[in-house]
């Protein structure tokens, strides 16, 4: 019964050596190929670049999975809601930004001088 | 017996239910930290580009070395599960040991990185001169804050645990520093890849 219960006691978000072992190995790996294409030139900018952000998206769900444990708890699983909702920020956050300062850049006719002339003369304003 | 049993199951089940409530409000505070993260590299992402007649990534970051530095952060989060794992069995000297090597690995990461940072500036690369610069300087520099923090939070730990056995207060604090640990080696794989590997493409 002891010993039963000081399972229950420390059941919870973990889990054993393998989970900790596997996504070690992966993220190693992951890693040493993104290094690799980036040192050696193999692949084209484009193709290099899809490949290493790819990568990076996988190792992050590797490490969420098998470090930190992430969907094995029980019912209502609220951390992922919570996960879920802060991805959702970040993609507005990141995606946002890139996308308004693009249009900025690229509406933006007016040189620096120009720019300075015109705050220069609209003080004030 | 069984009201014996009842009982027990009923202090189980409380405890239980505290540590999945202190877990998840942990949690939460990451994703916000995630949320954190996110406005920095969105700041790096829009002014990368913006050197000011300054160097570019590609002509300042050392990447092999940087790479280094990766492992070295990888491997640290790992001892950490092996710390946990060995918590679990209730091995105290399992658990001192993995938390020693995995504040040593931390502590070497983050010399290696303030070791980076001194030699961007005594080459006259530091924060002040371009937009380029300083976001990268806000975002690496962040998460090296963010390692600082962690390393002092372990040491305490550590100094705890000399003292006293696996309780489950100090389990549940050995919990929480590892979802910080994993969290912040999440972190470092972007920064990798966005900063360092793109950087260099």
């Amino acid at each position: 019964m002891n010993e039963q219960a000081e399972g229950l006691k420390r059941r919870g978000m973990h889990g054993g050596i393998g989970s900790y072992v596997t996504g070690f190995v992966l993220s190693i790996g992951m890693t040493v190929v993104s290094f690799i294409l980036v040192a050696s030139h193999l692949l084209t900018s484009l193709g290099t670049l899809v490949v290493i952000v790819t990568l990076a998206a996988l190792q992050i769900i590797v490490q969420l999975f098998f470090f930190l444990h992430l969907g094995r708890e029980s019912k209502p699983r609220w951390n992922i809601y919570i996960l879920l909702f802060a991805l959702m920020v970040v993609v507005i956050i990141i995606g946002g930004s890139l996308w308004i300062m693009h249009n900025l850049d690229r509406y933006m006719i007016m040189t620096p001088e120009q720019i300075n002339t015109y705050m220069h003369n609209n003080e004030g304003l | 017996m069984s009201k014996h049993v009842d009982e027990m199951a009923i202090e189980i089940s409380h405890e239980e239910v505290v540590n999945a409530k202190v877990t998840l409000g942990f949690w939460t505070y990451l994703m916000t930290d995630c949320v954190l993260f996110a406005s920095l590299f969105a700041t790096y992402a829009v002014l990368h580009g913006n050197t000011f007649g300054g160097p570019s990534g590609k002509d300042i970051f050392d990447l092999p070395y940087i790479f280094v530095e990766t492992m070295i952060l990888l491997v640290s989060s790992f001892t950490t599960g092996l710390a946990m794992i060995a918590a679990r069995k209730n091995n105290k000297d399992q658990v001192l040991t993995w938390l020693i090597v995995t504040g040593l690995l931390g502590a070497a990461f983050l010399i290696m990185e303030l070791t980076e940072f001194s030699h961007l500036i005594s080459d006259g690369h530091s924060w002040t001169v371009s937009a380029f610069l300083s976001s990268y300087f806000t975002l690496v520099g962040t998460h090296g804050l963010h390692i600082l923090t962690g390393l002092l939070w372990l040491t305490v730990l550590i100094t705890k645990l000399f003292r006293q056995d696996i309780t489950s207060t100090l389990m549940r604090r050995l919990t929480l520093f590892s979802m910080f640990w994993h969290f912040l080696d999440v972190i470092w794989v972007g920064i990798f890849t966005v900063v360092y590997l793109m950087g260099a493409l």
